[in-house]
């Protein structure tokens, strides 16, 4: 089925507040489409995980916002793209509790569960490009 | 820089964050309370986050930590007011808090406090 994009916005991702901004944008975003208050929290918060991973793993990027509209529902798809060091290991990133930053970070397990499409991609020493929409 | 209030109220800490805190907002904060926590010799602290609309990793770590920092120091923190659709999405995102204490409101965070004081110094007292 064809996605039509009504909507687009480039989020760059190279600072804390930034990653506060991403936040800000998607739950605009998530209360245009009137996503449920649990909705709205599960979105922003893989947001907020995924622009902190582009801003301290990736050393900075971008997260594009796209609104789709398959004719059926309506939902929000975020790519977040860096050219950071990439990730060697995607099985063990996904993992919960797995970082390579040590204590930080939850690894993506916990992230993908949050929302209903995930797709990662990644080239050690090319970047990172991480995927997700969630349907209202 | 901007900060997080800290307001001292009898022998406790009372924190009420009000703003969508960015990282290093959240590490000074982290900072700030177990510094003030031994400088007011404080027997407990409140961390209000009932207008946080998002908990991520770094925030829940960052609760997490005061926590831990505060019980180093023989102070207990707990954590109230969390909504519903954060405590939700934490549990599916796979955080562990494993050393807040949490409870439904400032009055009753306020009582667990008070119980946890009491219990100390009835142990003491043995």
């Amino acid at each position: 089925m064809m996605n039509n994009i009504v909507r687009r916005e480039v989020i760059p991702l190279l600072s804390d507040e930034d990653i506060v901004r991403a936040r800000k944008i998607v739950r605009d975003w998530t209360i245009s489409l009137k996503f449920s208050l649990v909705d709205q929290t599960k979105l922003v918060t893989a947001v907020s995980e995924l622009a902190r991973n582009t801003v301290e793993h990736g050393g900075g990027g971008s997260a594009l916002l796209e609104m789709l509209d398959d004719s059926i529902r309506r939902g929000i798809r975020l790519t977040f793209e860096d050219q950071g060091p990439g990730i060697a290991n995607i099985d063990q990133a996904m993992t919960d509790g797995y970082s390579s930053r040590g204590s930080l970070g939850l690894g993506l397990g916990g992230t993908k569960r949050l929302v209903n499409e995930f797709d990662l991609s990644s080239e050690p020493g090319k970047g990172t490009r991480v995927t997700i929409a969630r349907w209202k | 820089m901007e900060k997080i209030p800290i307001i001292k109220m009898g022998d406790f800490l009372l924190v009420s964050i009000q703003v969508d805190m960015h990282d290093r907002l959240a590490m000074a904060l982290q900072d700030d309370l177990t510094i003030r926590v031994a400088k007011e010799r404080s027997k407990g602290v409140l961390i209000d986050i009932s207008s946080l609309d998002v908990v991520d990793s770094f925030i829940g770590r960052m609760l997490d930590n005061i926590a831990a920092m505060t019980r180093a120091l023989g102070t207990e923190t707990v954590v109230v007011g969390m909504q519903p659709a954060v405590a939700i999405t934490i549990v599916e995102l796979g955080l562990s808090l494993e050393n807040i204490y949490t409870a439904l409101n400032v009055d009753k965070g306020m009582a667990l406090l008070e119980a946890r004081m009491k219990a100390s110094v009835d142990e003491n007292d043995e």
